[in-house]
C-alpha cells in the first residue's frame, strides 16, 4: 500500500485528465470542456482533426447510444455509432427458461413495444408448435388490439423524445401525457404499464377485465384529440420544420441497401408494411391504410408516424367492434396454461377455483398444473422466422429448437439495431445538430438495440 | 453411469440431420438418480432434407437458383448441401465458398430479387462435428413477397465464412454481431469488430460452451443455484 502515490493537479483548477500526448499522427489534445484555453499555444497544425465523443450519456442521443462524430468547423464529416451499452443477454437468458417464460425476457428488449416483441416470439413458438390455426378469434383480436395501441404509445414516445432533442419541449410533455392514456389501458388489462408479459404462446394471459371494452373507447376520443393537439403543435411550425425539412436525408436506394424498414422505408415512399403484405393474427380482415411521404426526409418520418396513429385507433375500434365471446388460450390442455388469474382481495391473484379444483377434487389436475408450469411443453425440433411489423420496422424472431422444453437459440432481427446502421449515410456532410434530427428520426430504442 | 452412451438413431434419420445428443432427463448428473430417466441419450435430429418438388413458389424460387448459377459455371449440386421444406419455410443449406456468389444470385437475378437480407444470426451445435458453427441468413423479396432462409456451417476449428456486406451493406453489423456472440470470422468484412460486448471481452458470449454466469441466491435459508445449474427438465 505504502508504495502508491496519488497523483493530484499540480495547481488547483488543473484539470488531470485534459492534456496532450505524441502519437505517430501528431499532437492529441484531450479536452473535456470549457478548456479550449489550453490548447491555443499549441501550434498551427497543417492538418486538424477534431473528434467529438458525443454519449452515452447525453440527453440528445437517444438513449445510451454513443456518437463519435469527427467534425470540421460545425460539419460532420464522420459519424459513427458505438453501440452495446445496455446489453443484457436476453437471448442467452431464453435458453435457460421454459418457452412460457421466454416472454418475461422479450417483453423487456424494446420496452417502448413490449407487444410487439412478445408477438414475434409468440408467432415465432406457435409456428413451431403447428398451432397458429387453433389460436382462438378472440385471443387474436385482443392481441391486435394491444400492438395497436402499443403502437399509438410508442410513436407518441418518438414525437416526445424527438421533439425534446430538438428543443420543443412541449411536444415532449404532450407526448408524454397522452403516452401514459395508452399505458393506464396496459396498465388496466395487463396488470402493468410496461414489461407485461402478456402474450404467450397459445393466446393472451388474461381475458380483458370486465369493463376493458368500455374503457378503451372511452379514452380514444380523448387521445384523438389531445394527439391532434400535439401534431398542431408541430406539424406548421416554422422552427420544427426548419430543423426537420431535408434533413436526415436517406431516399428509396439507401434504404434498400440497408436493410431499413417502418417509417424510414415509407418516408422514401415504399408502402412496404408487414401488416399488409405477409398479415399475421388476422390483421388481413382489418381496414386500414399505410401512409407513405416521398420527402424522404426527419419531417416526412414525422408526418409519417403521426398518421400511423390515427391508423391504428381505427384499428382499435374495430377490434373494439369484433370483440366477442370466447377463449383465449388454444385449447389444447398440454399447451395452455391451466388457469387464468382472478381477482383476489389484493387486487389479483390466482383463481380460487382453479387452487381448490386441483388441491382438493382432481390428483390427476394438480400433477397436470405442475408439469406445465415446472417442466413446461416441449417444442419439436426445427427452426421458424416470425416477423412483425413493430412501430420501427421488422422485428423478426428467429427461434430453434432441439425439442426440449426450453429454446435451444432465439435471435432478435431488431429494427432499430439495423436502422441505427443509416446515422452515416443520413448524417454525414450536415451540421451536428441535424445528427440529433436525423437520430431522433429513426428513432431506434437501445435496449432493442443491445437486448 | 456411463456419460459416453451413443444415441439409438431411428431409421431413416440421415446422419447430417443430426445436430446433438439429449442426455438424461433432469440435466444433472451423478445425483443419485434411480428413475432410469437419467439414462436416456436421444439423438437431436432435425428437419431432414425435403424431395422436389417443395410445393408453391418454393419451385420456382428452387428453379430460377439452379438455372441462375448454372448461368455462372456453378452447378448447383456444388453449391447447395440440401434443401429444407419445414413449417412453410424453405431453407437453403449452402456451402460457405460459394455463399457469396449465392446471395449475388438472391439480390440480381429478376425472378428471384431478394432486396432485403435481414441480418445473420449464429447458432451453436457444439455436438454437430464438422459442422459445428451455423450462420442462418433470412432473405425478403418485397418485389416478390417471399421469405426464403440460407444457412451456411463452418467447423470450430476453422471458423471462416465469407461476408456478404460487399452484397448486402446492411448485414455490416449483424455479422459484426455474430462474430462478437458466436466466433464466427466474417472473410472480408470491412472492419470484423465487437460490437455489443466490450473490445477486450474475452470468449464469445452465445455459444453454448459459454457459461451462463450468475450467482447462487440464498433466500429464507435456502439456496438457489445460478439459472445454468438448476435442475431443469429437457
Amino acid at each position: 500500500m505504502s508504495d502508491v502515490t496519488y497523483t493530484t493537479a499540480a495547481t488547483p483548477g488543473e484539470d488531470i485528465f485534459a492534456g496532450s500526448y505524441e502519437t505517430t499522427e501528431g499532437t492529441i489534445y484531450n479536452l473535456s470542456g470549457g478548456d479550449w484555453d489550453s490548447i491555443s499555444a499549441a501550434p498551427e497544425g497543417e492538418k486538424e482533426r477534431i473528434v467529438v465523443n458525443m454519449g452515452p450519456q447525453h440527453p440528445s442521443t437517444h438513449g445510451v447510444l454513443r456518437l463519435v462524430l469527427e467534425l470540421d468547423g460545425e460539419t460532420v464529416t464522420d459519424a459513427r455509432c458505438g453501440i452495446g451499452y445496455l446489453h443484457t443477454g436476453i437471448e442467452k437468458n431464453m435458453e435457460f427458461r421454459t418457452w412460457v417464460q421466454g416472454v418475461t425476457f422479450v417483453t423487456r428488449m424494446d420496452y417502448l413495444t413490449p407487444f410487439f416483441n412478445e408477438a414475434a416470439y409468440v408467432l415465432a413458438v406457435e409456428k413451431l408448435l403447428g398451432i397458429t390455426d387453433q389460436i382462438p378469434e378472440r385471443a387474436n383480436v385482443i392481441r391486435v388490439l394491444m400492438m395497436e395501441l402499443n403502437r399509438v404509445s410508442s410513436h407518441l414516445v418518438a414525437l416526445a423524445t424527438g421533439g425534446m432533442e430538438l428543443g420543443a419541449l412541449t411536444a415532449m410533455t404532450f407526448g408524454f401525457r397522452e403516452r401514459e392514456l395508452v399505458l393506464d389501458l396496459f396498465e388496466m388489462v395487463t396488470g402493468l404499464r410496461m414489461n407485461s408479459a402478456f402474450f404467450r404462446p397459445g393466446g393472451v394471459a388474461q381475458d380483458l377485465p370486465a369493463d376493458g371494452e368500455k374503457a378503451i373507447r372511452d379514452t380514444l376520443p380523448l387521445l384523438r384529440k389531445r394527439m391532434k393537439d400535439t401534431a398542431d403543435l408541430l406539424i406548421d411550425n416554422a422552427i420544427w420544420m426548419g430543423r426537420t425539412v431535408d434533413v436526415g436525408y436517406l431516399d428509396l436506394q439507401g434504404c434498400m441497401a440497408l436493410g431499413i424498414t417502418g417509417p424510414v422505408l415509407r418516408s422514401a415512399g415504399l408502402p412496404h408494411d408487414l401488416r399488409k403484405s405477409q398479415p399475421y393474427c388476422g390483421y388481413e380482415t382489418y381496414e386500414f391504410d399505410v401512409p407513405t411521404q416521398t420527402s424522404c426526409d426527419a419531417y416526412g418520418r414525422f408526418l409519417i408516424r403521426i398518421a400511423e396513429m390515427h391508423e391504428s385507433l381505427k384499428i382499435v375500434e374495430q377490434c373494439l367492434d369484433r370483440l366477442a365471446p370466447g377463449p383465449v388460450m388454444v385449447e389444447d390442455k398440454k399447451i395452455a396454461w391451466p388457469a387464468q388469474l382472478s381477482i383476489g382481495a389484493d387486487g389479483q391473484g390466482n383463481s380460487t377455483e382453479h387452487i381448490k379444483h386441483i388441491m382438493s377434487e382432481s390428483m390427476e389436475s394438480l400433477i397436470h398444473h405442475f408439469k406445465l408450469v415446472t417442466e413446461g411443453f416441449t417444442v419439436p425440433p426445427g427452426q421458424v422466422y416470425a416477423a412483425v411489423e413493430s412501430p420501427r420496422g421488422e422485428l423478426g424472431a428467429h427461434v430453434v429448437s432441439s425439442g426440449g422444453t426450453r429454446p435451444y437459440r432465439v435471435h432478435f432481427r431488431d429494427p432499430s439495431f439495423n436502422n441505427l446502421q443509416a446515422t452515416a449515410a443520413m448524417s454525414e456532410g450536415s451540421m451536428v445538430a441535424d445528427v440529433i434530427a436525423a437520430v431522433a428520426s429513426i428513432d431506434p430504442v437501445m435496449g432493442g438495440v443491445d437486448r | 453411469m456411463s456419460e459416453d452412451l451413443t444415441p439409438v438413431v431411428p431409421e431413416g434419420v440421415s446422419e447430417i440431420d443430426i445436430v446433438g445428443v439429449r442426455k438424461g432427463a433432469f440435466n444433472v448428473s451423478g445425483s443419485g438418480d434411480t428413475s432410469g430417466f437419467g439414462g436416456l441419450v436421444t439423438p437431436i435430429v432435425m428437419p431432414g432434407a425435403s424431395p422436389k418438388p417443395y410445393g408453391g413458389w418454393f419451385d420456382e424460387v428452387a428453379d430460377e437458383i439452379e438455372l441462375s448459377l448454372a448461368d455462372r459455371n456453378l452447378p448447383a449440386a456444388s453449391a447447395i448441401d440440401k434443401v429444407v421444406v419445414d413449417r412453410g419455410e424453405i431453407t437453403f443449406f449452402v456451402h460457405r465458398q460459394h455463399l457469396a456468389e449465392f446471395a449475388r444470385v438472391l439480390r440480381d437475378e429478376p425472378g428471384l430479387r431478394f432486396e432485403m437480407c435481414m441480418g445473420v444470426n449464429g447458432v451453436h451445435y457444439p455436438e454437430d462435428s464438422g459442422r459445428e458453427l451455423h450462420a442462418v441468413y433470412p432473405f425478403l423479396s418485397i418485389t416478390h413477397n417471399r421469405r426464403i432462409r440460407v444457412e451456411v456451417t463452418a467447423p470450430d476449428s476453422d471458423p471462416h465464412i465469407p461476408s456478404i456486406t460487399g452484397i448486402y451493406p446492411s448485414n455490416d453489423w449483424h455479422e459484426r454481431e455474430t462474430w462478437d456472440f458466436f466466433g464466427i470470422v466474417f472473410d472480408g468484412h470491412p472492419a470484423l469488430t465487437r460490437i455489443e460486448m466490450p473490445d477486450d471481452w474475452p470468449g464469445h458470449p452465445q455459444r453454448k460452451d459459454y457459461p451462463l454466469g450468475g450467482i447462487p441466491v440464498e433466500y429464507k435459508g435456502a439456496t438457489i443455484p445460478a439459472p445454468d445449474n438448476r435442475r431443469a427438465y429437457n
